[in-house]
């Protein structure tokens, strides 16, 4: 077996490595989340889809407090996410991958990739560069460390940002449709890392219109139309045999065979 | 009395030509500190503005719209001469520095909010999500991205103030400006208009004329680095269709 990418410190059985609690979210009138309750478990697998304007972007984003809730609380590693500790909270739990990557045009890739380890976590630059180079050669780009991110295709950049969120060595990281930005011929290169992230025992939360990814490395899938969840279940229940109406619609609407 | 071509008027200009390097000098002082103050004023105003929060960016706004909208002129003899009448007198070096100071700090405000709102969305988010705070993320993300787009009309505004410092006339200063008026008026040295204004545009120039060039340099050079990396998306795109 190969060397795992993570070493978790401390396991904690049973408890939710994220948690929401009746979650309500509001854009001026637009009541884009409706008490939204979800427990994801240390080392889970959960793939959200849903229509667009659904609310399943808010629901991650509301994970690391892009977007804080109107109402309700949200749990990470057991400790409540709060206006006030959000920074510290976010540093030490969770990382992000963008639709649109959002690299730091200004900095080499190597330098995206080790500024938050130095200047967050005060590793040395030895350290930091040794990290980030042992995630290159996960994503497979190590060639391209000091290069700048807008010379590279679209699907690269996106294998750097995971790089990047690896580099936080954090239990969680959420993906934002990770794949929705790019073109289909480099989508798969994406999906390929992230699959082989799968196996580690890293918190993953997915959004994604990738049917596919969803069936192979999701322990869990939920359904979301209108800011609720409507239908959760393993993917086999779930693809195989979906209960709401919508969500055949949906899925009759997105896999055509 | 002693017109452009009078050898006389022009001798006398040379004579005194340590009183114009004295308001040159005064000028330079002035202009200077005026920046360094409207520096501080408008990288703090700026943020404030862009903070996303609504009381800070409405003592912003208040302040830029209130500055922005009243004669410098009218500012500096606020300054000047009511506070001394009211038993404040700040002399005019403070005023000098002060009134630009606050008067260019409203434009480099705004100079320094467009620079930050120029800086797409996602590269906040990106740095939060990684665990920045406020300060780190303005410091190695924001700022150095901003830095490019505020520059060259940031050198426009030393230009203006450099040139604004003639404003201290009405204060009775002792600018370029002023130095030149009191000798064209003075008893001994009066009416070499012509050759008397003409060295003190010239002075003015030679300071200005290389800073604003090199602000279009820079905002020409800008513009051809946004095109390449333009025409590299557009040639990235025309391979994949």
């Amino acid at each position: 077996m190969e060397a795992p990418l993570f070493c978790i410190s401390r396991e904690k059985e049973g408890t939710a490595m994220i948690k929401l609690e009746n979650v309500n979210k509001y854009f001026g009138d637009l009541h884009v989340l409706r008490d939204v309750n979800l427990e994801v478990k240390e080392g889970e697998k959960l793939v959200i889809i849903g229509p667009s304007g659904s609310g399943k972007s808010t629901t991650v984003r509301c994970m690391n407090f892009l977007e804080e809730p109107n109402s309700g609380h949200v749990y990470i590693d057991g400790e409540e996410l709060t206006h006030r500790n959000k920074t510290q909270l976010v540093r030490r739990t969770t990382s992000m991958v963008f639709q649109q990557f959002n690299l730091y045009p200004h900095m080499t890739v190597l330098k995206n990739l080790v500024l938050a380890p130095m200047k967050l976590h005060h590793k040395s630059r030895e350290e930091a560069e040794e990290l980030a180079y042992h995630y290159l050669d996960v994503v497979g780009l190590r060639e391209k460390a000091h290069v700048y991110p807008t010379t590279l295709s679209g699907g690269q950049q996106q294998r750097i940002a995971i790089a990047r969120a690896l580099c936080m060595q954090s239990k969680i990281i959420l993906f934002d449709e990770p794949t929705s930005a790019l073109d289909p011929e480099t989508i798969q290169e994406v999906l390929d890392v992230m699959i082989k992230l799968a196996k580690e025992n890293i918190t993953m939360v997915v959004v994604t219109h990738e049917m596919g990814f969803a069936r192979q490395v999701a322990d869990r899938v939920i359904f979301m139309a209108d800011g609720q969840i409507l239908e959760e279940g393993t993917p086999d229940q779930f693809f195989e045999n979906p209960q709401n109406e919508r969500l055949k619609t949906f899925l009759g609407k997105i896999i055509r065979k | 009395m002693a017109g452009l071509f009078s050898a006389n008027a022009w001798n006398k200009v040379w004579i005194y030509r340590g009183t114009f390097l004295m308001g040159l000098k005064n000028t330079v002082i002035s202009a200077g500190f005026g920046l360094l103050l409207s520096l501080c004023i408008g990288m703090i105003l700026g943020l404030f503005a862009t903070s996303g929060k609504k009381p800070l960016a409405a003592i912003a706004r208040a302040y830029v719209e209130l500055i922005q909208n009243t004669p410098l002129l009218l500012q500096m003899c606020f300054l000047y001469y009511a506070l001394a009448f009211s038993g404040h007198s700040l002399g005019i070096l403070v005023t000098g520095v002060l009134s630009l100071g606050i008067y260019h700090g409203a434009y480099v405000a705004e100079v320094v909010r467009a620079g930050i709102e120029a800086v797409p969305k996602g590269q906040f988010e990106a740095a939060f999500s990684q665990g920045f705070g406020y300060l780190g993320r303005m410091t190695y993300i924001i700022l150095p991205q901003s830095i490019k787009v505020i520059l060259p009309p940031m050198v426009n505004q030393v230009v203006n103030i450099f040139k604004n410092t003639s404003c201290l006339y009405i204060v009775g200063g002792a600018d370029l400006i002023s130095i030149t008026y009191s000798f064209v008026t003075g008893e001994n040295t009066g009416g070499a208009y012509a050759p008397a204004y003409l060295v003190s545009g010239l002075l003015f120039f030679i300071v200005c004329c290389p800073l604003s060039s090199l602000a279009s340099m820079w905002e020409i050079s800008l513009k051809k680095r946004e095109d390449r990396s333009g025409r590299m998306d557009r040639k990235r795109s025309e391979r994949v269709a």
